[in-house]
């Protein structure tokens, strides 16, 4: 048996260890917001947040995890109100077939937790490794930035 | 300029759009649409042909006739259900087609459902490729939506007994100002079975008074996807699913010899077939499905192949055609001897393209289902009517048995028009007894799909003392025809398409073979332009007397304040231009060269696009970004590495795809003619950027690359 906190929920799990955590939460959790994309950790497709940081889940081991805290795209939506980075990809019309868009909103979310201002030079880098194969970069990354200036003003505020 | 346009596109279409299914087509049984969808209004299109029969005004009853492309339906309940055989892969047609419909029936975006590309309640459609949707289907989904308006008009008319002019469609209701009666369209077609078929000759709005079109309405199903809530093909479950794989040839070519697959059966819930050449396994988990595989032992005896190296002089050695030349798509105008004769300079060059992948992020992936001899399968496919064409023939069913689905889909590219997963799901499922989904590895996506053709290019041109083009022979070997004819002012023209033999599976890829094409062209405008001693831009409008395209190569070049800044090692600039599609687009670009290391990186990219009346500005600009991001990963390091038969950089992790890094300043000018036709917008913009930087390169390295990729490991210095 394997104890992993999802999305703030407990879960117990009957589940080989081996199995990669991505499998874990598509197949036995049905969260399927997390992508396969390319199964070596070079798309970010499947990118979640593990205790806070962005980790690719197909490559980690759902029995390595266990005790620990993972955060899908499922879980940034918190009462029916989007995270602002949802909102923010939304609005900057930040995706065309949105199949990376889970991957890249989590990724983002990672990044403001540690940078919660990070300039457009931060964003490309800390993104690196997620792929749009439709192109859609700089509608991303301005839209982490507008995500990033409404957290700045909701701080403060 | 129409018949221009339409004959390399049927030559495409034929040859690389892969829509070559069985040549027949069954009858689609009339349906009885107010069993399935409740009582109401339904306006279908026919096809001309088909109208001239049917069409006669409203009829009570549930007959159609079977040759309609487009339906709509309005419920009782109000709610309007939109029925199209077209896919959404991240175009963002399920939102434009939606916008239009909007406009004629002036009911809000967002009580529009759109059903699409679902083979048992959706018209047949040819498939969505070729920039089609929004220069034939829109305009058929506003037709739609305008009858059923006026049929509305008409109820309320009568209901009322007033005069049908005082009445006013608005916001999903009619209303009679003088009385101050209302009745929502529900209200109004309830009890009622009303069948309406039309035919081209519907008014709609015309461009300039649209009010919904033209807007920047957001991606109609944005926050299922921001969310992780949209179900991709392969995010879907049944009950009692297993997981399955397929096992792989080692090379292309090669024949299976021997198999054993004792291991595989013995473990728990593992089903095996074997069929021919066909081995594949399905378990309750995509774990055990992996280790079932692993467990299969296969000998397979290879076949030789053509290997990387000689893969352009494999091509051009290899011609298919007897009579030498694709006669549909050869343009012969005046001789290229007498033009040469009378050139002051003459040019000889060929180019080469290599084989790129199209990387969707999503990999092909299909459900299937069997119960009671039919089958169901939910795919990824541009073609679903296609795809169960393929299933019917695989199985030996008839296709009344076959329905196909296709979800909102992880993006296409071209590259999602064949049905091998769906047939492969469909297989292992029958044997299985229960419901399988495949979703294809990377790596099985990298070798076992296919790729945008290889090609090789020969450009012969002369130029007179004024500056004017005299001559132009071009041949293109395999890439493909799409774009081949060029827009420059040229009394002697041989035209050419040579198709060939190729050493890898090879289908449709955005823009097809115009990429290719303007890159050998507009590189070849670009080498004349320096041979002259001319600039790039003044070359090109001297020889182009077509307006259209002369006004988005100006607009680029304005936007990019061309000629202000003068080319160094460091840094170079580059323009293209071309139409295709319907669509005109001129790309200025800036790249940088960094020394000593000779890393290349496109730091601007200026784009200027018109395709007639615009009908989503900010999802058009999305197009045009998009198509010059992926297009600059063709022009600068994107190539398939094959030996014998085997790819040899089957992953991201071996083939690079453009990321955060790679992308440039973008910026994008769209030139919006409302006194135009809408053309569609998904695939000519990435026409401009290659040889606009090929140009650049040039510029800054005095260097001319003539192969696509230009740079895949930067340039040495």
């Amino acid at each position: 048996m394997i104890d992993l906190v999802v999305n703030g929920k407990r879960q117990r799990l009957d589940a080989d260890g081996q199995r990669s955590l991505l499998s874990v939460l598509r197949e036995d959790l049905d969260l399927t917001g997390s992508k396969y994309g390319c199964g070596e950790g070079q798309c970010g497709a499947c990118t979640v947040l593990l205790e806070g940081q962005p980790t690719r889940s197909c490559l980690i081991k759902v029995g390595s995890v266990a005790g620990k805290s993972v955060t899908t795209i499922e879980g940034l939506e918190t009462g029916g109100q989007l995270h602002p980075l949802q909102q923010a990809f939304l609005e900057a019309g930040a995706m065309q077939c949105g199949f990376c868009t889970a991957g890249m909103i989590v990724a983002g979310a990672g990044l403001l937790r540690r940078n919660p201002d990070p300039e457009e030079a931060e964003i490309r880098k800390a993104m690196e490794g997620n792929v749009c194969r439709c192109g859609t970069y700089p509608r991303i990354v301005a839209a982490v930035r507008a995500a990033a200036a409404l957290g700045t003003r909701t701080t403060r505020g | 300029m129409a018949d221009r346009d339409d004959a390399p596109d049927l030559v495409e279409a034929e040859r690389y759009e892969l829509f070559e299914g069985p040549a027949y087509r069954f009858e689609v049984p009339r349906r009885d649409f107010f069993k399935v969808l409740g009582a109401g209004l339904v306006v279908a299109f026919a096809l001309p042909s088909a109208t001239a029969q049917e069409s006669g005004g409203a009829r009570r009853g549930d007959a159609m006739p079977a040759d309609v492309s487009a339906w709509l339906h309005i419920g009782e309940d109000g709610r309007v259900s939109v029925f199209t055989g077209k896919t959404e892969v991240g175009q963002n047609i399920r939102t434009s087609l939606s916008q239009v419909v909007s406009e004629e029936l002036r009911v809000p975006v967002d009580s529009i459902t759109m059903v699409m590309a679902d083979t048992a309640v959706t018209p047949f459609d040819m498939g969505t490729f070729g920039s089609r949707t929004t220069p034939f289907m829109a305009p058929q989904l506003r037709k739609v939506a305008a009858a059923a308006r006026e049929m509305l008009l008409d109820l309320a008319a009568q209901r009322w007994s007033v005069d049908r002019g005082a009445l006013v469609a608005q916001g999903g209701a009619v209303t009679h100002p003088p009385t101050g009666r209302k009745a929502g369209y529900g209200e109004l077609t309830k009890g009622q079975k009303l069948v309406k078929t039309i035919g081209d000759d519907t008014p709609t709005v015309p461009a300039e008074r649209w009010k919904v079109a033209g807007q920047s309405v957001p991606k109609v199903n944005g926050r299922d996807i921001v969310t992780g809530h949209h179900k991709y093909t392969s995010d879907l479950r049944r009950p009692g699913l297993a997981y399955g794989r397929v096992l792989r040839a080692p090379s292309v070519g090669a024949t299976l010899v021997s198999v054993d697959t004792a291991a595989a059966s013995a473990l728990p819930g593992v089903t095996v077939v074997r069929d021919g050449d066909f081995v594949g396994v399905s378990a309750p988990d995509s774990h055990t499905a992996a280790a079932a595989l692993d467990a299969v032992r296969a000998q397979w005896r290879p076949t030789p192949q053509p290997s990387g190296a000689e893969l352009f002089e494999y091509l051009r050695k290899n011609p298919t055609d007897p009579q030498g030349g694709d006669a549909r798509s050869r343009v012969v105008t005046g001789t290229v001897e007498s033009g040469l004769a009378a050139a002051t300079t003459k040019l000889d060059a060929t180019y080469t393209v290599a084989y790129i992948a199209h990387v969707p992020l999503e990999p092909r992936a299909a459900l299937a289902e069997w119960q009671d001899g039919a089958l169901t399968v939910w795919t990824g496919t541009q073609r679903p009517f296609g795809v169960r064409g393929e299933l019917a023939e695989a199985f030996r069913i008839p296709e009344e048995k076959v329905r196909v689905i296709v979800p909102d889909t992880g993006s296409g590219y071209g590259g999602k028009h064949t049905g091998e997963a769906a047939i492969e799901a469909a297989r292992l499922a029958k044997a299985a007894g229960r419901p399988v989904k495949l979703v294809w590895t990377r790596e099985e996506e990298f070798t076992w799909a296919y790729f945008r053709p290889a090609g090789v290019i020969d450009v012969k041109s002369g130029v007179g003392a004024d500056g004017k083009l005299t001559a132009w022979e071009f041949h293109n070997y395999n890439s493909g025809a799409s774009g081949i004819r060029t827009p420059y002012d040229v009394p002697n023209q041989k035209i050419e398409f040579h198709a060939t033999r190729y050493p890898l599976r090879q289908g449709s890829y955005r823009g097809l073979a115009a990429t290719a094409n303007h890159f050998a062209r507009e590189s070849h405008m670009d080498e004349l332009a320096h041979a002259l001693g001319q600039d790039p831009l003044e070359f090109r409008l001297k020889n182009l007397s077509d307006a259209r395209l002369r006004a988005v190569l100006q607009a680029a070049a304005e936007r990019f304040g061309w000629g202000k800044t003068k080319a160094t090692p460091e840094r170079g600039f580059g323009l293209a231009c071309g139409v295709e599609k319907g669509g005109y687009v001129a790309t200025c670009a800036e790249v940088a060269v960094a020394r000593p290391s000779g890393e290349v990186r496109v730091t601007r990219a200026v784009t200027a696009f018109e395709c007639g009346a615009i009908v989503n500005p900010d999802h058009l600009k999305n197009q045009v970004e998009g198509s010059v991001l992926m297009g600059l990963g063709g022009a600068l390091f994107e190539a398939v590495q094959f030996d014998a038969g085997e790819v040899n950089n089957p992953k991201l992790s071996l083939y690079r795809v453009p990321r955060f890094s790679d992308a440039p300043v973008l910026e994008t000018v769209l030139l919006d003619r409302k006194d135009l036709p809408s053309a569609g917008a998904g695939e000519t913009p990435i026409i401009g950027l290659a040889p606009a930087v090929a140009g650049a390169l040039f510029a800054s390295t005095g260097t001319r690359r003539r192969s696509l990729p230009l740079a895949p490991k930067g340039i040495s210095a």
